[in-house]
């Protein structure tokens, strides 16, 4: 079995994102960027299934301009096989994307597709269901939990109600919740490893995907900023200035 | 051109953030109709078609519905298409599941979670966790759009007498099977709609106390929330996190308790109409956002807490 797992480069989640004076996006110059948290437990999940025997090969792919090879050493540097670099210069939409790894799919025939569920950057939680539609595959999205069986995987799902499980017929798209599994760090002598190990890159226009955006960011700014609140000295304090000044208790 | 928005339902009744949907959606256009697709749901068709915004109601009955997976909904879905500019459901999970599957087969470009309806074409979203809120404009011929239903007020759910017409289903997807849901039942208000949220963090230190927020929540009427922190550390279940990853909250009063407020949590909370912190430690980020902070150990405050509102004898319905 073959695991194809999309990771995307972004702003660290630890990093506080300023808006641009001129509104045209945030800030990014100087700032620590890194795998988008939930492409890491892909990651990590495929390459427990690799080391389970039930996997034969996992290959991490990453879409964006140069940098974004960084989060696919990482990917090799935990484990994966090999990587795969489909280089596009700014915004693509979760359209284009899913449409760019439908090609590498055709190419590649995994058996498996992993990703996060959501990227922490333009929060749209879209990719995964995308390139389920288009290939006409099942989706599990949102996955806590993943059994792999003879020819279908056993997901448990984190919906609003609580959980859910379902199968799903392999070739499958899963994408990953937070709480899939714990992510290992990267030793240093794999680190060096990592870099030795083949790295494909490619040019989305290669792959005849049109990745012009549909959506227009027309502006982009700071949210409305919360008034100043006050330290209060005791619980008594706190309990009458809910009732008295706030009047929501 | 209409709006189609897809209703979320149980079989028996609509989902409440079905409602807050529908507000969105007559914003976009007052041509509103909403598409059920149920196993034996015609008391959902009927009950949407009593929303007093709603023009007409398409109701498909089928077994392959029963489960509401988003493979069986989307080939009905793409069948009901034709006459609308714009297909809408709620941001959350069941519509966050559902609506970029069919996006992707109308070749649209899904425009996810809006919080304002700015015309037909241009909405406002927030990235970054609500960092940062985007001004966005589709240029798809065909609009799929998410909404984030708590920045919207319910629509009335009655009054109304909207046309139901009935409707064929798509083809059943069949490599896909629905095993089981494990729902938690709570007497509580739904966290997502509750005017009253109070959350645990990491400081709680184990599942045993989460007792002295539930003493609390049963006192004001409240729902309990918790940090992504609470939920990993297995000290309550993921249908109650608040964050980025989980639900968003908007209630009138939000207590954070022991939970030092990273970006993550704030993104579930921070829209809140009055937030209360409570934290032993002062420099913690929550109190960026609390109108009212209370620096103190949370297993003092708590039982304080219970007995100052028991004195006050005001209990909320």
């Amino acid at each position: 079995m073959k695991i194809l797992v999309a990771v995307k480069r972004v702003i660290d989640y630890n990093v506080q994102v300023r808006v641009k004076d001129d509104g045209t996006g945030v800030v990014t110059d100087n700032v620590k960027m890194s795998t988008n948290p939930p492409d890491d437990n892909a990651i990590e999940e495929a390459v427990k299934i690799k080391e389970s025997g039930k996997a034969k090969e996992v290959v991490a792919i990453t879409i964006g301009d140069d940098k974004a090879q960084e989060t696919v050493r990482k990917a090799l540097a935990v484990g994966a096989d090999r990587g795969i670099h489909v280089k596009v210069d700014g915004i693509v939409e979760p359209l284009a994307v899913s449409k760019i790894l439908k090609k590498i799919v055709e190419k590649e025939n995994p058996d498996l597709v992993f990703m996060g569920k959501q990227a922490i950057d333009d929060d749209c939680n879209q990719t995964g269901q995308m390139l389920a539609a288009i290939l006409n595959w099942p989706q599990a999205t949102f996955a806590s939990k993943i059994e792999v069986k003879e020819k279908s995987l056993e997901v448990t799902r984190e919906i609003d109600e609580g959980l859910e499980t379902i199968e799903v017929n392999i070739p499958a798209i899963v994408t990953c919740d937070l709480r899939l599994n714990e992510p290992r760090y990267a030793s240093l002598p794999n680190i060096m490893k990592a870099k030795k190990k083949p790295l494909e890159q490619l040019n989305a226009s290669d792959l005849g995907v049109d990745t012009k955006a549909r959506i227009e960011q027309i502006k982009v700014e700071e949210p409305p900023k919360r008034k100043a609140g006050i330290k209060v000295a005791s619980v008594s304090e706190l309990v009458q200035k809910l009732k008295n000044e706030a009047k929501v208790i | 051109m209409s709006v189609l928005l897809i209703a979320e339902h149980n079989n028996t009744e609509l989902r409440p953030f079905t409602f807050n949907a529908a507000t969105a959606a007559s914003k976009i256009n007052e041509d509103l109709h909403v598409l059920v697709l149920g196993n034996k749901s015609e008391s959902v068709a009927k009950a949407a078609s009593e929303i007093p915004l709603v023009k007409k109601v398409i109701y498909v009955d089928n077994e392959i519905f029963d489960n509401f997976t988003a493979e069986n909904y989307t080939s009905t879905i793409l069948k009901h298409v034709d006459n609308y500019s714009h297909i809408v459901c709620s941001a959350n999970t069941f519509g966050k599941n559902l609506m970029p599957r069919v996006a992707a087969l109308l070749d649209t470009s899904q425009v996810s979670d809006i919080v304002n309806v700015i015309s037909e074409d241009t909405f406002l979203r927030p990235i970054y966790a609500g960092n940062a809120f985007a001004t966005v404009k589709s240029t798809d011929k065909k609009k799929c759009v998410t909404i984030r239903p708590t920045s919207f007020d319910p629509a009335p759910s009655t009054g109304g007498s909207a046309e139901i017409v009935k409707s064929e289903p798509g083809d059943k997807f069949e490599s896909s099977k629905f095993v089981k849901r494990e729902e938690i039942k709570s007497d509580r208000p739904e966290l997502g709609t509750a005017r009253v949220v109070i959350s645990g963090g990491r400081g709680m230190q184990n599942s045993d106390n989460f007792k002295l927020i539930s003493a609390i929540a049963d006192k004001l009427n409240a729902a309990i929330g918790a940090s992504r922190a609470a939920v990993d550390a297995g000290y309550i279940t993921n249908d109650h996190q608040v964050g980025q990853t989980g639900k968003v909250v908007v209630p009138d009063l939000y207590i954070a308790v022991g939970i030092s407020g990273a970006i993550q949590h704030l993104a579930g909370m921070k829209e809140s109409k009055v937030i209360v912190a409570i934290n032993k430690d002062g420099e913690a980020p929550i109190f960026s956002v609390a109108d009212y902070g209370l620096e103190a150990d949370l297993f003092e405050a708590l039982p304080q807490f219970l007995e100052e509102l028991n004195k006050l004898n005001s209990i909320q319905k």
